[in-house]
């Protein structure tokens, strides 16, 4: 999966690598600012902090 | 030196299925640790957000004035209680740094878990400034943990917060560590159900420990004073801002 990716890439390696970096790079993003919150609020409600 | 080229491993059902593990792996393992050590800044500073845009909205109406260099001690106005799941004041708590949380009406998930609210309000309690008791509960960790840091309060600190015109001064007095069904820390009067309050007393409850809802953390304070403008000790602490 992951071989089929890089070898689809274009470019010599160093471009490659550039570019896979990169894509790694915006997938963090997604998942910390987008992908991880919206799990967190949909499925790991935190424990109420009242008292009832 | 001759090259041979290296040979090309060919793709398998089960090759894909163990880099989808992997990456599977990946994935949840930077979950756990995002909730654990990014969460809070992220969603919280989210939330620091909402309420620094709140707050412009609370005192954009008349023009901000002069910060107040004296708190006033006589009578202080007291808002109607706001609508479910409204938002209605913003508190600012000196001691965790920069930190402006918005409180919602109602203790309910919605307002808890919002990232535009935070802090949520006991609608059976008094509202700020109101003879009795103004309680509000917030996350102690996740969905932006606005009350991770509330058992480093110091007998005291300024708890600061701001309606609609009014801004109302608490100062942090005492706390204590109760069962989740210690439901008479938020009476009028604190553990005493059924007096008739003459102090005016902001109570906050938070989880604890942390992660945990085992027992819950309540911090008490007492009313001050109040102003018609942001106090001139807050405005210090935040630049003018």
């Amino acid at each position: 999966m992951y071989g089929a990716l890089w070898r689809v890439l274009p470019g010599p390696w160093p471009v490659r690598l550039l570019i896979v970096l990169a894509l790694l790079a915006g997938v963090a993003y997604a998942l910390i600012f987008h992908a991880y919150p919206w799990v967190m609020q949909t499925f790991f409600p935190t424990p109420d902090a009242t008292v009832e | 030196m001759p090259s041979t080229p290296r040979p090309r491993r060919r793709t398998t059902v089960g090759g894909v299925l163990g880099e989808l593990l992997v990456t599977v792996g990946v994935l949840v393992l930077g979950f756990v640790g995002w909730q654990v050590w990014l969460s809070d800044d992220i969603l919280g500073s989210q939330q620091q957000a909402a309420a620094e845009t709140f707050a412009q909205s609370l005192s954009g109406e008349a023009p901000a004035g002069e910060p107040a260099a004296e708190l006033r001690t006589d009578e202080p106005p007291v808002s109607a209680a706001p609508g479910d799941r409204e938002a209605f004041a913003v508190v600012y708590i000196p001691r965790f740094g920069d930190f402006q949380r918005v409180v919602g009406q109602g203790t309910s998930r919605f307002v808890l878990d919002s990232l535009d609210l935070g802090l949520a309000h006991y609608d059976t309690s008094a509202m700020p400034g109101e003879t009795g008791n103004f309680a509000i509960a917030g996350h102690r960790n996740g969905q932006g943990g606005p009350f991770t840091r509330l058992d480093e309060l110091v007998v005291g600190d300024r708890i600061y917060v701001q309606t609609s015109g009014v801004w109302y001064v608490y100062e942090y007095r005492d706390s204590e560590y109760v069962e989740p069904t210690q439901v008479d820390v938020v009476a009028p009067v604190p553990n005493q159900p059924g007096v008739a309050p003459t102090d005016r007393i902001m109570t906050m409850t938070t989880c604890h420990p942390e992660w945990s809802a085992a027992t819950r953390l309540i911090t008490y304070s007492v009313f001050v004073g109040w102003s018609e403008t942001m106090p001139a000790e807050l405005a210090a602490i935040q630049g003018g801002a």
